[in-house]
């Protein structure tokens, strides 16, 4: 029973990280039509500065003893965390105009070229700057300690990244179904000249969505960087994943990304417990049969 | 799209065998002239310009951007790798024909799948069917060796040439020939499918379905033996490239392969029959040299990949043409 639970809990724990990372590439495509290959790539960029920021959070507060006599505060750490996710916004808020902006009238193949040369960019710009070794922010991680389930033990961290996961499904769903932003930007994805003829600002509608994804993903990769070290080719692990998840909930669709992900984080742990051999190949079978019964995904407009 | 972009046009056999001839010598002529590195390295480049050959039929002539190549590339290698190790084969024809009837299985199931979308759905289709083939190469290491892969030692030539000998001596002169030699059917088959019915068909098809349909066409069913003829050509790819690496490991499986098998395309320009194969060559010397020269050589690559969509699209070929029309109007 107790490791039902706990199989349970590391589900909504893939589940969290993933659905901030394919609800960023859903919510892009939602409103641009275009795939960015390149988008596991900054949820990678969010985990390394994060981990970056924690690590020298903890060497500035004099301490690298995690639990030791001048061990660094968990508010500081909390604090600096969101680093990764503002970073990643910031590479979202530079690229979106200066470079797929115009790509969106273009054919989709060279949509998906130029964001899988950004791809190979990122993945090295990161090598480049933090090295081919993992980088970890195990230090807020082990502050947190564990929590007894029954006869096992469970990071207390991981109810964070749950908790962090849940209220960032709740907070897009009001900005997006209650906010005037969110009118706006629903009316740009279902229509961009409409919007554009009633005097949205297109472009800057544009680079506010692809920011929030940016962000989205950022956030999922800073989350989850404490209790996994951020290692190279993070990225395009995540997008193959949040890929399945969109196809299995539906391109451009939020509510479709939450459901995806969490059908994706279950599976996913019930592969690894009783079925690891065929895990990916399983998931990777469940994203064809939906493209193949319900090509627009479960929850995506047709 | 300009209708100039869109026009593969055709060309007479005669202008043909005008440039492919001279071609097809400087390809013989060239290991005299070259070094056994070199000579090894345009093998290299031979063999990804008929997996890039093939592609393009997809992509060029029907339409369709597959980013599932890497699983037929895969699936030729690994067939080969796992005659040798299950079947003790060494005969290089048998290893062809093996991943050969391989490729046309896979294909013609994954072909049936994905034909049913286009565009985008068709892309990720199969990107996610060829990572299925990833993950069961990858993590069945008791089959497929896993990240370690399976060696394949060089293979028996017609019967008769082995590399018992001196191995590059063997890649540098009888293997390179080899390829050469299929290099030149293959390219030679996919120029007559083009421009056959069939060929005309698909491009009716890629240039407006609707129209097409009209006119009688079936076009899931020609969509599907595109995608048969397409998966079988980077299959033989793969076979080619095996014994050539003596080693095949999952990554050749992997999505970010198709999307290589891509670049080089467009590199060379996807609009044009020789584009494929010319950005085959190039971008498997840029390649090779980006990565001798830098362990960034990714990022070499994507920024020639981002200049290459943002500013030259047509690829070297399209270029080329473009440039070589405005010097003649002159």
């Amino acid at each position: 029973m107790d490791i039902l639970v706990i199989h349970l809990l590391n589900a909504l724990l893939y589940a969290s990280v993933l659905f901030l990372i394919a609800g960023g590439l859903s919510l892009i495509y939602g409103v641009m039509r275009i795939i960015n290959l390149a988008h596991g790539n900054l949820y990678a960029f969010g985990a390394y500065v994060s981990a970056w920021a924690v690590g020298r959070a903890t060497m500035l507060s004099g301490g690298d003893a995690p639990g030791g006599p001048s061990a660094p505060s968990t508010a500081l750490l909390l604090l600096v965390l969101p680093a990764g996710a503002l970073a990643a916004a910031g590479v979202g808020a530079v690229l979106e105009p200066t470079l797929l902006r115009r790509f969106y009238r273009r054919a989709e193949e060279y949509q998906l070229l130029v964001t899988f040369g950004l791809l190979m960019i990122i993945d090295d710009v990161i090598r480049f700057i933090w090295g081919p070794y993992p980088l970890s922010a195990s230090a807020l991680f082990e502050n947190f300690g564990s929590v007894a389930i029954g006869e096992a033990i469970y990071p207390t961290y991981n109810f964070l990244v749950i908790a962090v996961g849940g209220l960032a499904a709740v907070f897009l769903w009001a900005f997006i179904y209650k906010t005037r932003f969110g009118v706006v930007l629903r009316a740009t994805s279902q229509d961009m000249r409409m919007s554009a003829a009633l005097g949205v600002n297109v472009n800057r509608v544009y680079v506010q969505a692809f920011t929030l994804g940016c962000l989205m993903a950022g956030l999922g990769g800073a989350i989850i960087v404490p209790s996994q070290s951020a290692v190279l080719g993070m990225g395009v692990d995540a997008l193959i994943l949040s890929f399945i998840v969109v196809v299995v909930g539906g391109l451009g669709s939020l509510e479709g990304a939450l459901l995806g992900a969490l059908i994706v984080g279950v599976v996913r742990e019930a592969g690894i417990a009783w079925f690891p051999e065929i895990e990916l190949a399983v998931l990777y079978l469940i994203a064809a049969l939906v493209l193949l019964l319900r090509p627009a995904g479960l929850f995506g407009r047709p | 799209m300009t209708t100039a972009a869109l026009a593969l046009e055709h060309r007479s056999p005669v202008r043909t065998l005008g440039w492919a001839i001279p071609a097809l010598v400087i390809l013989v002529a060239l290991p005299w002239v070259a070094d056994q590195y070199q000579t090894i390295l345009l093998a290299y480049g031979l063999i990804m310009g008929i997996a890039a050959l093939g592609f393009n039929l997809l992509l060029g002539y029907t339409g369709l951007l597959s980013f599932g190549h890497s699983a037929y590339f895969g699936v030729g290698a690994y067939s080969v790798a796992l005659m040798v190790k299950y079947l003790d084969v060494t005969s290089m024809e048998l290893f062809l024909a093996g991943a050969v009837v391989a490729c046309v299985l896979v294909t013609a199931v994954f072909g049936f799948a994905c034909v049913r979308y286009t565009r985008i759905f068709f892309g990720i289709l199969t990107m996610a069917l060829s990572q299925v083939l990833w993950s069961l190469a990858f993590k069945f290491f008791w089959v497929t060796g896993g990240t370690d892969g399976l060696r394949v030692p060089t293979p028996t030539l017609l019967g008769v040439l082995t590399g018992a000998g001196d191995k590059i001596e063997f890649l540098a002169t009888a293997y390179y020939y080899y390829v050469l030699a299929i290099f030149a059917v293959c390219v030679a088959v996919m120029w007559v499918i083009v421009n056959s019915p069939f060929g005309r068909a698909l491009q009716a098809i890629r240039d407006n379905e609707v129209r097409a349909a009209f006119v009688g066409i079936q076009i899931r069913k020609y969509r599907w033996v595109a995608f048969l003829v397409s998966g079988v050509f980077t299959g033989l790819a793969g076979a080619l490239w095996v014994p050539l690496n003596g080693l095949t490991t999952p990554d050749i499986m992997h999505w970010t392969f198709s999307g290589e098998i891509v670049f080089m395309t467009v590199l060379g320009g996807f609009r044009s029959f020789t584009g494929p194969v010319i950005g085959a060559i190039v971008f498997n010397y840029l390649k090779t040299y980006a990565v001798g020269y830098t362990v960034y050589w990714q990022l070499l690559l994507g920024v020639v990949l981002v200049i290459l969509v943002v500013s030259l699209p047509t690829g070297i070929v399209g270029t080329f043409e473009r440039l070589w029309t405005r010097w003649r109007s002159r």
